[in-house]
């Protein structure tokens, strides 16, 4: 049975940390259109993250001796919440700073933190995570992609799909086959740390409907690896991967990833001289659920930070928080077009329609919602 | 709040309160023994002030237990007001305690106040007249009719003035957001309740073959039933996480609206999955969802409350998280000893 996420409360050190960073993002951000901020952390904008970076700001959970910020899981919901609240554009060095970083640190060798994790923190290396392939989404244990043994390394084979920033990204930590067969399931599945600039890597990216590119399909044609690209302990893969998901799937960019286009409604709202009763109701509807949901990400943090892995509490909470990502977007485009003679400016819509056409993403990433809520009913001992 | 004295009030309700009790309660709208007990247990003062004082944060747990167990007595209601009673250095009424924050006046300058929550038993009324008078009353004089549906506790109570003994409560004291907090908190024990009766359920009772709860349909709903208890629970948490008495009422809100909408997902998942042995009259899931059902519009439904943050949230200027972190979530202060 699930247990239930108390009521958690963010340290003083780490609340100290949000006037900087409110600071710097009024800096940073002025004057980007709110239907650019609206990507959020799909927004990607290397020289931002880098900027980031100067301020500690990227690796923050990570060791000091390793070039990171020495702090907990809490200063890192706080620095998150401001990115996430502002819509800044993170997608560069999300992924390596939320999952990579802290998997290389709990996983990796000596000699791969030392090289990797200063890398991460000074905002120079970007990652992709390597999961999804053809003949296997949801169904994750079914990869073929295939590294096999050499006399000095590995050889890598296969492919992967809707890799987010393959094309932009450094390194991709993937997980593929080292033993066995798709038949043999959760076990022979390792990670390894591939360099995407290997000869045998090709990246193609794929468009989406919103005319953005930030998914790829990557071959691998037998690309050689050395020794140490692997990353923890081989077949260890599955446990591996379903630890690092916590951390995808706990973090506020579950909850937050339509806060810039609620904010611009808000704002639309609050320039006309009579807002209509049933406006007011759905403002506070969405307040009403992003209140305890905001809570619940922290409680998740709170585990985290205490050195659990939530990992059923976590798809709970993205389940519950995607719901009201794609909540915004489809009220809101309701309740702008029941009163057309409001005038909405054309930014604000400009920014709906973005998040409309994209908000079926926001439950499909990261684990689909029926995935998701299959782990839940396991959590309930269902399964 | 200290985890034996939980664990004590726990077993008291479970030993006292069985679902027969419930049941006789509820048809005889009279609840004498059980409050006999309830009242010797000595937790209705927790909320007394010593020298420490009194914490919502404290009847947390306790107030989740008297809605997992469908308490049929206004305990809650009780334990806050005695304790408002205590802090005002007034003296004590007697009995199980009623809310209404919404008093009419009707002709004649009588007093009527509908549909109080667990009205029919109530011996005293912590009420708010249409002039902002909040008096504590005992209910010598008044009229209690049962006014809910079938099993429903709810009543209309008519007197025709406040008594002269009645005792006087500072005119700020929020009725309905603490009515509205106390109901959150019953609903979130009782959607925890639901959602263990019908993972039983789906465990025990099998079709084609197999128990049900291996069917991913039935899995799928589950799993937002639980999603629902659990949001509700964080947010009647996040609203009693106050180191006083008084309710903050936005935090009220959250926690009654989410209710609210938690109870309506909930309930119709709990007696979808459980079918028709689910609405009969021997089966204890009834006792829950009649409870949850009606919660759902005590002290203002969802929408009231909607309407309530909607205003908040466009009175203030700029983006949402500060104002939810500054207008909306509690302080660090309030939160300490919430955990556990």
């Amino acid at each position: 049975m699930i247990e239930a996420l108390p009521l958690s409360a963010l340290p003083a050190s780490a609340e100290a940390l949000r006037p900087a960073v409110r600071a710097f993002l009024d800096e940073a951000l002025a004057g980007r259109p709110t239907d650019r901020l609206a990507r959020s952390w799909m927004g990607f904008d290397a020289e931002f993250s880098r900027a980031l970076a100067s301020r500690g700001w990227v690796g923050l959970t990570l060791p000091r001796e390793y070039g990171g910020g020495g702090q907990d899981a809490f200063h890192r919901f706080v620095l998150a919440e401001e990115l996430l609240a502002r819509g800044a554009p993170v997608s560069a060095h999300w992924i390596a700073d939320r999952q990579s970083g802290p998997l290389i640190l709990k996983y990796g060798t000596e000699a791969q933190r030392r090289f990797f994790l200063p890398r991460i923190c000074s905002g120079e290396l970007f990652f992709c995570i390597g999961m999804s392939e053809p003949q296997s989404g949801s169904d994750l244990a079914g990869l073929r992609t295939r590294a096999t043994r050499t006399a000095d390394g590995w050889v890598l084979k296969g492919q992967k799909l809707w890799t987010t920033n393959a094309h932009r990204a450094h390194y991709m930590i993937a997980l593929v086959r080292t033993h066995g067969g798709p038949e043999d399931r959760h076990a022979g599945l390792s990670q390894l740390i591939v360099d995407l600039s290997l000869p045998g890597v090709q990246v193609r990216t794929i468009g989406d409907l919103a005319g953005d590119a930030h998914f790829n399909e990557v071959f691998f044609d037998e690309v050689r690896l050395p020794e140490d690209a692997i990353i923890g302990a081989e077949g260890e893969g599955w446990a591996q991967v379903t630890a690092e998901l916590a951390y995808e799937r706990s973090g506020p960019e579950r909850i937050y990833g339509s806060i810039v286009l609620f904010d611009a409604w808000l704002a639309h709202l609050r320039s006309l001289p009579q807002v209509r009763e049933a406006d007011v109701a759905l403002a506070g509807k969405l307040l009403a659920h992003l209140a305890p949901l905001r809570e619940m990400s922290l409680a998740l943090t709170a585990q985290l930070a205490a050195g659990a892995s939530p990992v059923i509490e976590a798809a709970l909470v993205k389940d519950l928080g995607t719901e009201f990502e794609q909540a915004v977007p489809n009220l809101l485009a309701d309740a702008l077009y029941a009163a057309p003679d409001d005038a909405p400016p054309e930014m604000l819509l400009r920014t709906l329609h973005y998040v409309l056409q994209v908000c079926p993403t926001f439950s499909l990433r990261g684990g689909t919602r029926e995935i998701l809520r299959g782990v839940i009913a396991r959590g309930l001992g269902l399964r | 709040m200290d985890a034996l004295l939980v664990e004590s009030f726990e077993k008291l309700i479970q030993g006292t309160c069985s679902p027969a009790t419930v049941r006789a309660v509820e048809r005889d709208g009279q609840a004498h023994a059980l409050w006999a007990e309830v009242e010797a247990s000595g937790y209705l003062d927790l909320l007394v002030p010593d020298e420490g004082g009194a914490a919502l944060r404290d009847a947390f747990p306790l107030w989740l237990a008297c809605g997992a167990h469908t308490l049929p007595v206004p305990l809650a209601q009780t334990m806050w007001a005695r304790g408002l009673l205590a802090a005002a250095g007034l003296p004590q009424t007697a009995g199980p305690i009623a809310l209404a924050p919404a008093a009419r006046r009707e002709a004649g300058g009588v007093l009527r106040c509908a549909c109080v929550p667990f009205g029919a038993l109530a011996q005293g009324l912590l009420l708010r007249t249409p002039e902002g008078e909040v008096a504590c009353v005992p209910l010598k004089a008044a009229t209690v009719q049962r006014s809910g549906v079938h099993g429903s506790l709810q009543a209309d109570i008519v007197f025709a003035s406040l008594p002269a003994d009645a005792l006087r409560l500072p005119a700020a004291t929020d009725l309905q957001a603490a009515g509205a907090l106390i109901t959150a908190t019953l609903m979130a024990g009782s959607l925890q309740r639901l959602l263990a009766m019908t993972l039983q359920y789906a465990n025990d009772r099998a079709q084609f073959g197999k128990a049900i709860g291996k069917f991913q349909a039935v899995q799928q709903q589950l799993a937002v039933l639980a999603e629902q208890a659990f949001a509700a629970r964080m947010a009647a948490e996040l609203a009693c996480a106050e180191a006083g008495l008084q309710p903050h009422r936005l935090r009220a809100a959250v926690a009654k609206a989410r209710a609210a909408e938690a109870a309506e997902k909930a309930v119709a998942i709990a007696h979808a999955v459980h079918g028709a042995i689910g609405v009969t009259a021997e089966f204890d899931l009834q006792l829950v969802t009649r409870r949850l059902q009606e919660g759902r519009g005590d002290f203002g439904s969802a929408t009231y409350w909607h309407g309530e943050l909607g205003r908040a949230l466009l009175a203030a200027s700029g983006p949402t998280v500060p104002f939810l972190l500054q207008a909306l979530l509690p302080d660090a202060a309030a939160r300490a000893d919430t955990a556990g």
